[in-house]
């Protein structure tokens, strides 16, 4: 049987991945990723995960050690954030192209410079284009489902993806909440033993990672741009059954209180939770407000995003991050491409909020709404702002 | 006794009578003409054998043996980019060892986890990579294939590099010597992280090769063996005399031949009478441009070099009497 604890998320984290049964962790400090993998050392010192642990000299390592280890056929895990993640990702984008499993915890934080190791979503947005599946939680409940499910989705011989989820910086890793944390017995019913589909084994040799020669390089490409759209399915798929399994629901889009409403709030993480409490504020004003959170962010969640958004006039997309396009930020410009291709036209204002830890309130919420309905009302052409800049 | 002298101790090393008929790195590779890295490699692999996982860094082995759809290996083979072979075999050799301690898999007899590189991809971009896996202690073996620059790329020269060597990045000219720095001395390094077994060895001396390679991987832990890989088309010299300017390597000092077991440095070949360095250089144009003067020096430090390995290796008489002076033969 499960049972429900207080604990930090990042502790938490780390039990899900030793419920999760894996086989070799690899993974380099970095603040605020460290209480993961040192609860992880512990797990696997006191004996409660057998496990290998590798204490590698750079994260660009953490994620070779883990390609070796899942081209080997074992199970594996890594976490990092920020410069951890950039140095490492010339790794990633090598990963899901070999079509291994791995499963990584982001614990977002701002990327230098200047070197800041507050939360944003530098990090995330510096994986859109990996190839990774990416998923991105809200509080400490879901960081511990989602890895959970990362597992069930990556080895699943339809998808063989690695699966990245994020988690924000401190504001979700370093916060003790209540969780729920299944049994051993519990997950193992939920997800199979690995079962690699080719792995580095002398008795079946195999060559991993060849050449690919232009007659065969975008073929490759193609396949693996399949898979991350097949894997759509399995993800649902895997979802709905750890409903059933845990009785936790989850969707590619959590939405709240848009049933009728006009404007949406559209963002990803923990900000979700103050604006939900700026989204009461202001429907006790009358204001028929919603919010759509993203909780999948790759693939995009085109279908979900659509029929959330197609009744609406006006969308806040709140962006993490900057794209430095000197047009929109990464995650709106995501959002106009479905409503574009989707013929939707609501007013759309993107919004720069909370980077490098700077806070986003209730109330920085109910004036992002409020500039959006006066942008709208005036027909101000849509563009981007940064908010709660310091004149 | 250290863990690899004792993993050594009923050493039985090849003879020209039982050098094994495998190829796991089988022929019609599409390595140059007269490329003594490939040779290298080949026989390193008959001398560990079939049951073995191969992590190749980026470079000219991993171009010619893996174009897809074709592959030059019977043994499973790994590539995943320059820098990283050291850290993706020692993820292999940490998969393994959890999945067989916890019984997911029935390992019958050792597997061999050979990682190599070039000097590009070992001495430079791979070095922490390196560095790392040998001082966390994995059961592996890495080759450093050194054929003195980035040759798949075209000979861009890097920090193995010799001395006075032309390269496309190290050019003479009125204001260059060519390569201006020393060759670093990687095998050095990798002895400084004190793990069982170390030896140096090039394909011109093919037993001793396959010896130090089978020693490599029946020692525990991590071991490394570095080896000459002369490259015609990038020391510029007829494919035909590779394995006499390998030789000439030894015969000069320029390349000596040592193991270094538990610590303990032992010269593979003593080389009483050694050629002069000159020898080696002429049969180079890289080395063409090299001035007497220049020959000299490099002479000199050569020299400097094999008396610092005699003292490691304990052979300097007393009172410094071992001499080792060469005159010039022209």
């Amino acid at each position: 049987m499960g049972k429900r604890v207080g604990m930090e998320v990042s502790i938490a984290a780390a039990e899900a991945v030793a419920l999760i049964d894996v086989d070799v962790v690899a993974a380099y400090p970095i603040t605020p990723q460290t209480h993961i993998v040192e609860h992880l050392s512990e797990l696997v010192a006191n004996g409660h995960l057998d496990a290998e642990f590798v204490p590698v000299e750079s994260e660009h390592s953490a994620m070779s050690v883990c390609v070796g280890a899942a081209a080997a056929g074992a199970r594996t895990f890594t976490s990092t954030s920020s410069q951890g993640y950039a140095l490492m990702v010339e790794i990633c984008y090598i990963a899901s192209s070999m079509r291994l499993p791995i499963v990584m915890a982001v614990v977002n934080r701002a990327l230098s410079a200047p070197i800041s190791i507050w939360n944003d979503h530098s990090d995330m947005m510096l994986a859109r284009d990996t190839g990774w599946i990416q998923t991105v939680a809200e509080n400490g409940q879901e960081v511990v489902d989602l890895l959970i499910h990362a597992y069930r989705v990556a080895e699943d011989h339809r998808v063989l993806l690695p699966v990245m989820v994020n988690l924000d910086g401190f504001i979700v890793s370093h916060v003790i909440e209540p969780i729920e944390l299944p049994s051993k017995e519990e997950v193992q019913k939920y997800l199979p033993p690995y079962k690699p589909l080719l792995k580095l084994d002398p008795k079946s040799p195999v060559t991993m990672g060849p050449v690919g020669v232009p007659e065969i390089y975008t073929e490759v490409k193609k396949a693996q741009d399949e898979a991350i759209k097949n894997s759509k399915k399995v993800i649902l798929e895997a979802w709905e059954e750890f409903a059933k399994h845990f009785g936790r629901v989850y969707k590619p889009v959590e939405t709240y209180r848009c049933e009728d409403a006009e404007i949406v709030i559209l963002l990803m993480g923990s900000i979700a939770e103050t604006a939900m409490r700026a989204i009461d504020t202001m429907r006790e004003r009358g204001k028929r407000v919603g919010l759509a959170r993203l909780r999948l962010f790759r693939p995009f969640p085109v279908e979900e995003l659509v029929s959330v958004l197609k009744p609406v006039k006006a969308v806040a997309v709140i962006d993490r991050a900057l794209g430095f396009n000197g047009y929109t930020g990464p995650l709106c410009a995501e959002v106009k491409t479905v409503l574009f291709n989707h013929a939707l036209t609501p007013y759309v204002w993107n919004y720069i909020a909370g980077l490098g830890g700077r806070d986003v309130t209730v109330e920085n919420f109910v004036e992002m709404v409020e500039m959006l309905e006066e942008r709208a009302a005036r027909k101000e052409p849509m563009g981007y702002e940064i908010i709660n800049v310091r004149e | 006794m250290g863990v690899a002298s004792e993993a050594l101790k009923n050493f039985k090393g090849f003879t020209t009578k039982n050098i094994p008929t495998i190829e796991p790195l089988s022929p019609g590779h599409r390595a140059c003409q007269g490329c003594v890295e490939i040779l290298a490699l080949r026989l390193a692999l008959k001398a560990i054998g079939t049951n073995v996982i191969v992590a190749s860094a980026t470079g000219c082995m991993e171009i010619v043996t893996s174009p897809y759809p074709q592959t030059a290996w019977r043994v499973p083979w790994i590539h995943v980019a320059f820098e990283n072979a050291a850290a993706v075999i020692s993820g292999v050799e940490a998969g393994y060892k959890a999945m067989a301690r916890k019984g997911k898999i029935d390992l019958q007899e050792k597997i061999v986890f050979l990682g190599y590189g070039g000097d590009g991809g070992t001495a430079d971009i791979g070095l922490q990579a390196l560095s790392g896996a040998l001082e966390r202690g994995h059961d592996f073996v890495y080759i450093c294939l050194d054929n003195e620059a980035y040759m798949n790329t075209g000979i861009q020269r890097s920090s193995a590099t010799p001395y006075g060597a032309m390269t496309t990045t190290s050019p003479p000219g009125k204001k260059s010597i060519g390569q201006s720095t020393w060759k670093k001395n990687l095998p050095a390094i990798v002895v400084a992280h004190e793990i069982p077994y170390v030896a140096t060895a090039t394909p011109a001396y093919p037993l001793d090769l396959m010896n130090k390679v089978k020693k490599a991987a029946m020692v525990p832990g991590p071991a490394y063996v570095h080896i000459l890989s002369v490259c015609p088309t990038g020391w510029r010299h007829p494919t035909n005399i590779a394995i006499e300017v390998a030789k000439m390597a030894v015969a000069t000092n320029v390349f000596p031949l040592y193991e270094v077991i538990d610590g303990k440095w032992i010269l593979s070949r003593k080389n009483p009478k050694p050629k002069p360095v000159k020898e080696y250089l002429k049969m180079q144009r890289r080395f063409a441009h090299l001035t007497e003067e220049e020959i000299e020096k490099i002479q000199a430090r050569i020299n400097a070099e094999w008396e610092a390995l005699l003292e490691r290796c304990g052979e300097k008489k007393e009172g410094g009497a071992e001499k080792t002076e060469v005159t010039p033969s022209e």
